[in-house]
């Protein structure tokens, strides 16, 4: 894209494109390996050392040592992977969601149930500024 | 082939089987069969009892008795693909050429004979009306 | 011949599924999500489809990012409910139709549309909710089912206009099949939701109406809805509802709507549901 690309105007959004894809790649095919039982128990034996296998950058390594979903994302985490990490946590996904929106679980609950977040006022960077 | 009316024009190429999506299924257990053949761990297991390690697939007991027999002409009609047949003759030690001739009924001399004057020719094999003598 | 008679259209949220499997359909918070499925159920049971092509997504269960299929078309003979994290979701295993799959496969590949085919792949949520939802929880499902797993997840999807043209091009398949059998298409996902980022939680309840509205009348237009119109506007997530053109694509111009549901919110989701019928279709 030679101008401005339209995706990266959206607010608090992350496009998971090819290029974010090949970000997160190892990052991404650890949150795989951990949808299986036996590496989810060898995960939580000692987490570094099973990170260490997968060639992901050290930042992408921190940030799940931290849980740092908002930043996973932005690093190249993809949440349908992401949600293999957490669900190992045993947190359901409006929680994640809650902490990457910077809410609680109870106000994020709360929004949903009053109809959501609406896009007024949320659909350009702009908006945000 | 589902949904035609007419004779599948496929069908009619003599010595020849068009491995379409419905072959595929026919012969998804032999063909996955010779595909773990990839692994080293494979071989050895199949070489030590080629019987008992056909029946960890689910494959008809015609296919396991061609891959038996090594009948790689009724391999092809039972749904084997030659790209993963090939798994099972290297795993034999055989070359592609080998099989090849086999399923043609010549020697290996023959049939490299015959590629090294240029190939079997196309004519008189277009068409099954063609081979019936 | 096989025919398309009509199309279903909902969203596959996984919550929903884990709440009929914990028996939590009659609490105040999804008894109002069932509640919109309550014809549905009946609608299906009536009509005894042979077969169903469910378009949906696989949400990194059968694919990895090691091959990420555009059109993975399920041309097995089953497929078997995928453990996500937490086991395996306690369904029947999806029993597929391999000879109509295997007769759309060639019809659309034929048709110039590039389809990977798929024989050996577990099936979702993406795939299972829509069954519950529409089917309930009987010993085996009541009919065959082919999976058409369109990948969303990775950008860019399929466009709508592509994902319109397969499902003509499935309709069309699908009538050249020699075998009277009664088919329903179902196009599952969405509505608008984002789960990602600051914006997360985002819900479209203006758009997301619009949009039932257009696919009905003018799936033409639905078509040409682009990719950053879905993001902007529905979510990240909310570019699901391409998939949404596939299942309007196999059915004929003028249809009539059987039924329409919205609710908010199933999870983080803008719950939708759609069932339309071929107006030729009699019954």
């Amino acid at each position: 894209m030679s101008e401005a690309n339209p995706f990266d105007d959206i607010p608090g959004t992350t496009l998971f494109d090819a290029n974010k894809s090949r970000e997160g790649y190892h990052l991404n095919m650890f949150c795989m390996s951990i949808g299986n039982a036996d590496n989810r128990d060898e995960f939580k034996k000692d987490e570094r050392t099973y990170l260490d296998r997968y060639p992901m950058t050290e930042e992408q390594r921190e940030c799940v040592l931290k849980r740092d979903a908002l930043r996973l994302i932005e690093i190249g985490g993809n949440i349908y992977f992401l949600a293999k990490l957490f669900y190992a946590d045993g947190r359901a996904m409006r929680s994640v969601c809650a902490g990457m929106a910077g809410m609680t679980d109870k106000q994020y609950e709360e929004m949903m149930l009053s109809g959501g977040r609406s896009p007024d006022g949320n659909r350009s960077k702009s908006e945000w500024a | 082939m589902a949904g035609k009316a007419v004779v599948d024009p496929f069908e009619d190429i003599p010595g020849t089987t068009l491995f379409n999506a419905e072959r595929s299924y026919i012969g998804y257990h032999l063909n996955m069969f010779c595909m773990s053949l990839m692994k080293k761990a494979g071989r050895d297991e199949f070489k030590a009892n080629e019987d008992l390690y056909l029946r960890k697939w689910p494959m008809t007991d015609e296919q396991r008795e061609a891959v038996l027999k090594r009948d790689w002409g009724r391999m092809i009609q039972l749904g084997g693909n030659v790209y993963f047949l090939s798994k099972l003759f290297s795993t034999d030690g055989l070359s592609f050429q080998f099989v090849a001739a086999s399923m043609t009924g010549m020697t290996q001399e023959q049939y490299a004979d015959m590629m090294l004057h240029g190939g079997r020719k196309v004519d008189g094999n277009r068409s099954k009306s063609e081979w019936v003598k | 011949m096989a025919k398309i008679v009509a199309s279903v259209n909902c969203s596959h949220v996984p919550a929903i599924g884990a709440a009929w499997d914990l028996g939590k359909t009659e609490q105040p918070y999804w008894q109002p999500v069932f509640k919109g499925f309550e014809y549905s159920k009946k609608w299906i049971a009536d009509l005894k489809p042979d077969v169903v092509i469910l378009v949906y997504n696989d949400h990194a269960s059968a694919f990895s990012l090691e091959v990420i299929p555009t059109f993975a078309l399920g041309t097995g003979a089953e497929f078997k409910p995928a453990d996500e994290g937490w086991g395996p979701r306690p369904v029947p295993t999806v029993y597929g139709h391999p000879k109509l799959a295997s007769h759309i496969a060639q019809s659309v590949i034929l048709d110039e549309f590039d389809l990977t085919l798929v024989n050996k792949m577990d099936v979702d949520h993406g795939l299972t909710v829509p069954l519950t939802l529409m089917f309930g929880q009987p010993e085996e499902w009541p009919c065959k089912v082919i999976p058409l797993a369109v990948n969303v997840v990775q950008y860019p999807p399929p466009t709508g206009n592509r994902c319109y043209n397969l499902g003509k091009a499935i309709k069309k398949a699908v009538e050249e099949y020699p075998e009277d059998l009664r088919v329903v298409i179902f196009g599952t996902g969405g509505m608008s939701h984002q789960l990602q980022g600051k914006r997360a939680g985002l819900i479209n309840k203006e758009w997301d109406n619009n949009f039932l509205d257009l696919l009905t009348h003018e799936p033409d237009k639905a078509a040409k809805i682009p990719f950053i119109e879905y993001v902007r506007e529905t979510g990240s997530e909310g570019i699901e509802m391409v998939m949404w053109l596939v299942s309007r694509g196999a059915l004929e111009d003028k249809v009539r709507e059987k039924h329409r549901y919205y609710h908010v919110p199933a999870s983080n989701t803008a719950l939708g549901h759609l069932i339309l019928e071929n107006e030729s279709f009699k019954g």
